[in-house]
């Protein structure tokens, strides 16, 4: 994985509340056995009418949109299904992250673990960035802060170990497997 | 040692090393589920890095989410109609056995709905962790079981090391007293929970359930109350193990045997929050005031007492969302029309669901316009029903009985609602198209589905006439 340190760009804003993984990934794109190319469907049914156009008004069809990196949401995004194809969209459509006032669980932790950086910042902040779309920001992970465009730095929290691995480009894998003489011992305590 | 909590208990004796301020716990995983939908990914990363499956005697595997319900499909007199889905199970029976993982594959005894056959098998048992590429992993909580959904990424975790990196969750009690009023069920309970704490509410947590209601409920109502945790946004849902748990165990496959039984069941006892542990938050719910529940938005939390209005007014969602179920503001769901009904799913696909529902349904039609779709949660349940005759009451009413399997309550195997159409759905989501592009589902149970199917309305199940 590519090591990131600060992400500068516009924000794209999809305002909804409770936006979850079915709406950011279809079921029926999910029988693939890859990874790669599920950007292309990433908000499917929200992006194109029934014939396969795009829907006039909804903020991902927008020019100004393209090649934006940064996706402000409603509170609550990534509830529901486990499915990691809603970051891998992501990631594949060209975002590196993710802001809302509330992010679930499970879509938090899979987002990390694909180079798209979740921002849980405070409900003023939030109001803000809804209201704006387009606002050039710059979120810095180092710093853990985000950069409105008057200056203002803004802090977010981020679990202190997926921070340094997205810092490095250090993989989750990698260090669980280090991690085997640990595992064994554990194993051989308990008789699993 | 001071009092503590179920979760605390079951974290604790997994902690490989515990966290610190810079890493998180690495937590040993003792039963790993997997399906075909979101392992592929997982068994290529082993693949590139050359790894084996660490523990094959911990990992099972079946395919529900894209097999087909339709038994010709299923069992290969014609081809699957998906051919993605096709290459899907072709690809997770290649896995299975270049990796020596237990599969249980179209045709096997066991298979069905991850979910409902770890439970049936015995291989859910107090006191383990469990994960799955899932969300409703949360299932296995029932059993006092600290079970959750994870994504493809720590599936590949699990497979390589049989652990996963996690931070401690929060502990939440959800406290339910009072027995249950006549004709409310499991499902409405955990619609109301659900109501009550908003599907954010928790996020971040473990639920523990407990109280006179949930040790009054059967196992296969407290899988129906876990298996919805996630709605609520927490990953897991607990329920502390006790007699009914162990009676349903007793002798199942996967379960111990003899002597194992006697000490696993002495040490299962343990496996319950002490007197004086403390919660980090804790909410309190009144059973003998709820009423059977449905669902009239597009989350789960969007839901009112069948005999009660939605709301007049909400935000800029709420009218979004009503604008999308085709439904007023201030209307009663009583009445609504209703063209597909579907019974089944990890939710309430379960032996006791289809007779509840079979029960309802003797001596009735389905309404005309209406598909209703029954779908068994596994393989196991489907032959269990066949041998109490229940198919035959289906089928003689006019439904659709089907193979095992997840089915309508995603779609993803071609089993769809039509755009724009209504079905009462016993699963357990109701987003935006969810049951097919366009379809619109109102969650239920099942007595309240099989109403729905003889009148082609919402109705009142408790004065079906």
């Amino acid at each position: 994985m590519d090591p990131i340190r600060t992400i500068r760009s516009r924000t794209v804003v999809i305002p909804s509340t409770n936006i979850d993984t079915d709406q950011l990934m279809p079921a029926r794109f999910l029988t693939t056995t890859t990874r790669e190319g599920l950007g292309q469907h990433l908000f499917a049914d929200w992006r194109y009418d029934a014939s396969g156009q795009p829907v006039a008004d909804f903020p991902l069809n927008q020019p100004e949109a393209q090649g934006c990196q940064i996706l402000v949401a409603g509170r609550n995004i990534g509830c529901g299904s486990s499915r990691e194809h809603a970051p891998w969209g992501l990631y594949d459509y060209g975002f590196r992250a993710v802001i809302s006032n509330e992010i679930a669980d499970i879509f938090r932790n899979n987002s990390l673990k694909n180079g798209l950086v979740p921002v849980v910042v405070d409900d003023a902040t939030h109001a803000w960035l809804l209201a704006h779309p387009g606002a050039e920001i710059t979120v810095d992970l180092e710093a853990r802060t985000l950069t409105l465009p008057d200056g203002a730095s803004v802090p977010f929290p981020i679990e202190s170990f997926a921070r340094y691995c997205l810092l490095n480009g250090v993989d989750e894998t990698g260090y669980l497997l280090s991690k085997i003489p640990a595992i064994e011992a554990y194993e051989a305590r308990v008789g699993a | 040692m001071s009092a503590t909590t179920l979760f605390e208990k079951i974290w604790r004796a997994h902690e490989v090393v515990a966290e610190t301020a810079d890493t998180p716990a690495i937590l040993y995983i003792d039963l790993h589920l997997t399906h075909e939908v979101t392992s592929p990914q997982a068994y290529s990363m082993l693949r590139e890095r050359g790894l084996p499956v660490r523990r094959t005697d911990r990992t099972l595997a079946t395919m529900d989410h894209s097999t087909p319900t339709d038994a010709d499909q299923l069992f290969g007199r014609i081809p699957i109609k998906l051919e993605s889905a096709a290459k899907q199970v072709t690809q997770l029976e290649k896995n299975c056995a270049e990796f020596g993982v237990e599969l249980f594959a179209v045709g096997s005894p066991n298979r069905g709905i991850v979910h409902v056959i770890g439970p049936e098998l015995g291989a859910t048992q107090p006191g383990k962790t469990i994960v799955c590429g899932d969300s409703h992993t949360s299932t296995h909580g029932a059993f006092g079981a600290l079970a959750f959904g994870i994504g493809t990424t720590e599936v590949g975790h699990v497979l390589a090391t049989q652990c996963l990196l996690q931070r401690k969750p929060k502990t939440l009690a959800v406290n339910v007293e009072g027995e249950l009023p006549a004709g409310v069920t499991a499902k409405d309970l955990v619609l109301a929970i659900i109501r009550q704490l908003g599907v954010s509410g928790g996020t971040g947590s473990v639920i523990e359930y407990r109280g006179s209601t949930i040790r009054a409920l059967s196992m296969d109502e407290r899988m129906t109350v876990c298996n919805m945790s996630i709605e609520a946004g927490a990953r897991a849902g607990l329920i502390a193990p006790d007699e009914t748990t162990f009676a349903y165990l007793k002798d199942r496959p996967r379960a111990p045997q003899g002597a194992d039984w006697d000490a696993a069941v002495a040490r299962w006892r343990a496996l319950v929050t002490d007197d004086g542990a403390v919660f980090d938050r804790e909410i309190h719910i009144d059973a003998t005031t709820l009423s059977p529940m449905i669902t009239y938005g597009t989350h789960p939390g969007m839901s009112v007492a069948i005999d009660e209005s939605i709301p007049s007014d909400g935000d800029a969602v709420y009218h979004k969302a009503l604008a999308y179920m085709g439904l007023t503001p201030g209307q009663s769901m009583l009445g609504h029309p209703v063209q597909y009904v579907f019974l089944g799913s990890c939710t309430n696909g379960r032996l006791s669901d289809l007779e509840a529902a079979a029960s309802l349904l003797e001596g009735r039609t389905v309404a005309p316009g209406v598909q209703f779709l029954v779908v068994p949660g596994s393989d196991a349940i489907k032959r269990a029903a066949e041998a109490k005759g229940l198919d035959r009451i289906f089928k003689a009413a006019g439904a659709d009985w089907r193979e095992a399997g997840c089915s309508m309550c995603l779609g993803m195997n071609g089993d769809l609602v039509s755009k724009g159409a209504t079905c009462v759905s016993t699963s357990n989501r109701n987003f935006e198209g969810r049951q097919g592009v366009g379809s619109r589902t109102l969650l239920a149970s099942p007595a309240t589905a099989v109403a729905a199917a003889v009148t082609g309305r919402v109705t009142d199940a408790r004065h079906l006439v």
